[in-house]
């Protein structure tokens, strides 16, 4: 078995890595970071005199460094969740219509040991694109303002935690729905819940107990906009004074630490989705 | 004989729609079993039964006396569906060595190379599969089923997109797993060809089994026809036992005979027959 899960992970490495999709997204990813390089180099140059006379109380370092870094982390999500979406693309439905599936699946393999591993790809690439783009920003970030966040590993490993749970919740849409309409819903996924998020951030910002526990219920039914909410408070958990309480304010506001139940519940979130995904591919007549 | 292949009142129903009703079906080690059809007659899902892609709705159906679709079963068989494709960055050895490792195989670059002669595809072995031709996208497809030595063969429409030659060359390859003792369920619309390699001929329309038998056997006199200097004459229903005595009535009427033929029904004429017309 072990020996089939590493074939078809190769498999689909091979395939992922040759479709489109993913130089469109490197070559994004390398326009991104050099925005971003440009960007960090400015908003550090010009953060100075944003806190003048105020320099004391709030460092503009920090606050600098949090704000881009953070909105770096949101366009990293953003983009590994477009990887892991489009690598698990029409993995189920489309390859069964399309009659690529079938020579697969006929092997004595097993479907779920073919689904699984086509997940622990997609999700492992995704994961180390997370990483990578996550290390790129991290290091222009630092070569331009010599500013680091407060954590430098927890935010990185929940945003590709992260990316697995979109690829899981992609891979189980896979299993009913044609490849255009997979798309579309596993990204108003994504997007309710970073509308969630911004809920949240809202009701923190106007003291709304309401919205503040929409965004907190949300980011348990869709744990990927937890996870992400979790790396943003890693970014400034330990910048204290009126630095903290302007972030806050700001594109931070409303987010939480990541406990271990969250952790646990978005392991244990991911595998729910692919048993669910496995039943379905396994009911499934090709 | 051992049934490599046994389908056992066998009934598969999509949304309502009964697709087989009650199949029952046997198919002997070496031997060869032409399944036809209208389109739509469940052909093709009695193939995917077999190889586990569709679940059966009633009955059963056992590979080597393994519940079709278990893995015992499935490392059994091999498998070519008729709407397949192949990952077009894939060479036709990169293929064979996924496949192989897919099913355990352990027949290495030896049994690839031996697989791409056998559908005459050695000189393709490092050809992409997305710059292959039709045909020698089936051919390849061919080869990609017999990796590890399948016991049973499943092949669905194997030879629509070959031409002449490539069809000549898939029924010597038949042939030769005949040889081997390799069971073949070959589901075709190419009577003529059936009729060309098959050992045995099975029927199937609206769902059920309407003609079994082997070639020679489904075929029914069909007369005899006498060509005289009168023109040509046909006794139907007369057989060869007639023919001497049709004959020499003939001459005795005075006619001068210039040809005798005794007619037989095709394997088109029992296809005809037996579905009614009835097409998908």
């Amino acid at each position: 078995m072990a020996r089939s899960v590493i074939t078809v992970i190769g498999y689909a490495l091979r395939e992922g890595l040759r479709r489109r999709v993913f130089l469109a997204v490197l070559l994004l990813s390398l326009g991104f970071l050099a925005l971003y390089g440009v960007g960090a180099h400015f908003a550090f140059r010009d953060a100075g005199g944003f806190a003048e006379g105020e320099a004391k109380i709030l460092d503009p370092k920090a606050f600098t460094g949090a704000t881009i870094f953070g909105m770096a982390m949101f366009t990293t999500l953003f983009l590994g969740s477009v990887l892991a979406v489009f690598l698990t693309l029409g993995i189920v439905r489309g390859d069964a219509e399309s009659g690529l599936l079938q020579p697969l699946v006929v092997r004595p393999i097993g479907r779920t040991t073919l689904l699984i591993s086509r997940f622990l790809a997609a999700a492992g690439l995704a994961a180390a694109y997370v990483l990578a783009v996550y290390g790129a920003a991290l290091a222009i970030t630092w070569q331009t303002g010599h500013w680091a966040p407060d954590h430098l590993l927890g935010p990185a490993l929940a945003l590709a935690l992260a990316v697995a749970i979109v690829a899981a919740l992609s891979l189980l849409a896979s299993a009913f729905l044609s490849v255009t309409a997979q798309g579309i819903v596993v990204f108003m996924v994504y997007g309710a819940g970073l509308t969630a998020g911004l809920l949240a951030q809202i009701g923190h910002a106007i003291q709304s107990d309401t919205l503040h526990s929409i965004g907190h219920t949300a980011s348990w039914i869709l744990p990927f906009e937890g996870l992400y909410a979790a790396s943003l408070h890693a970014l400034i958990s330990n910048t204290s004074g009126l630095t903290g309480v302007v972030l806050q304010l700001g594109p931070f506001g409303g987010s939480e630490p990541a406990s271990p139940a969250l952790i646990i519940w978005a392991f244990i979130y991911t595998a729910l989705v692919l048993a669910l995904a496995a039943a379905a591919f396994a009911r499934r007549d090709l | 004989m051992t049934a490599v292949l046994a389908a056992r009142a066998l009934r598969k129903s999509y949304r309502g729609k009964e697709a087989l009703v009650g199949v029952d079906l046997e198919v002997g080690a070496g031997e060869l079993l032409g399944l036809l059809g209208p389109n739509g007659a469940g052909k093709s899902t009695l193939t995917k039964i077999a190889c586990g892609l569709v679940r059966p709705s009633g009955g059963s159906v056992e590979v080597l006396g393994r519940p079709a679709g278990s893995p015992p079963a499935r490392a059994a068989i091999g498998y070519l569906a008729e709407l397949f494709r192949f990952p077009g960055w894939c060479s036709a050895d990169e293929l064979l060595v996924l496949h192989q490792r897919l099913c355990g195989s352990a027949g290495g670059a030896s049994e690839r190379a031996e697989l791409l002669e056998l559908v005459e595809l050695s000189h393709a072995a490092g050809t992409r599969v997305e710059t292959m031709s039709k045909g020698m996208q089936q051919r390849l497809g061919i080869a990609q089923a017999l990796v590890g030595s399948p016991r049973l063969l499943l092949l669905d429409e194997p030879t629509s997109a070959l031409d002449p030659v490539g069809r000549r060359i898939v029924r010597g390859l038949l042939e030769e797993l005949r040889r081997r003792d390799v069971a073949v369920l070959l589901n075709s619309h190419l009577l003529s060809e059936v009729e060309l390699v098959c050992d045995r001929v099975a029927i199937i329309a609206d769902g059920k089994l309407v003609q079994e038998g082997r070639p020679a056997d489904l075929e029914r006199p069909r007369g005899v026809e006498v060509e005289t200097a009168n023109g040509v004459r046909l006794f139907e229903g007369a057989g060869h036992e007639e023919a001497p005595e049709i004959v020499a009535r003939l001459v005795a009427e005075g006619e001068r005979i210039h040809r005798v033929e005794v007619l037989r029904s095709t394997l088109e004429d029992v296809y005809l027959e037996a579905v009614r017309g009835r097409t998908g």
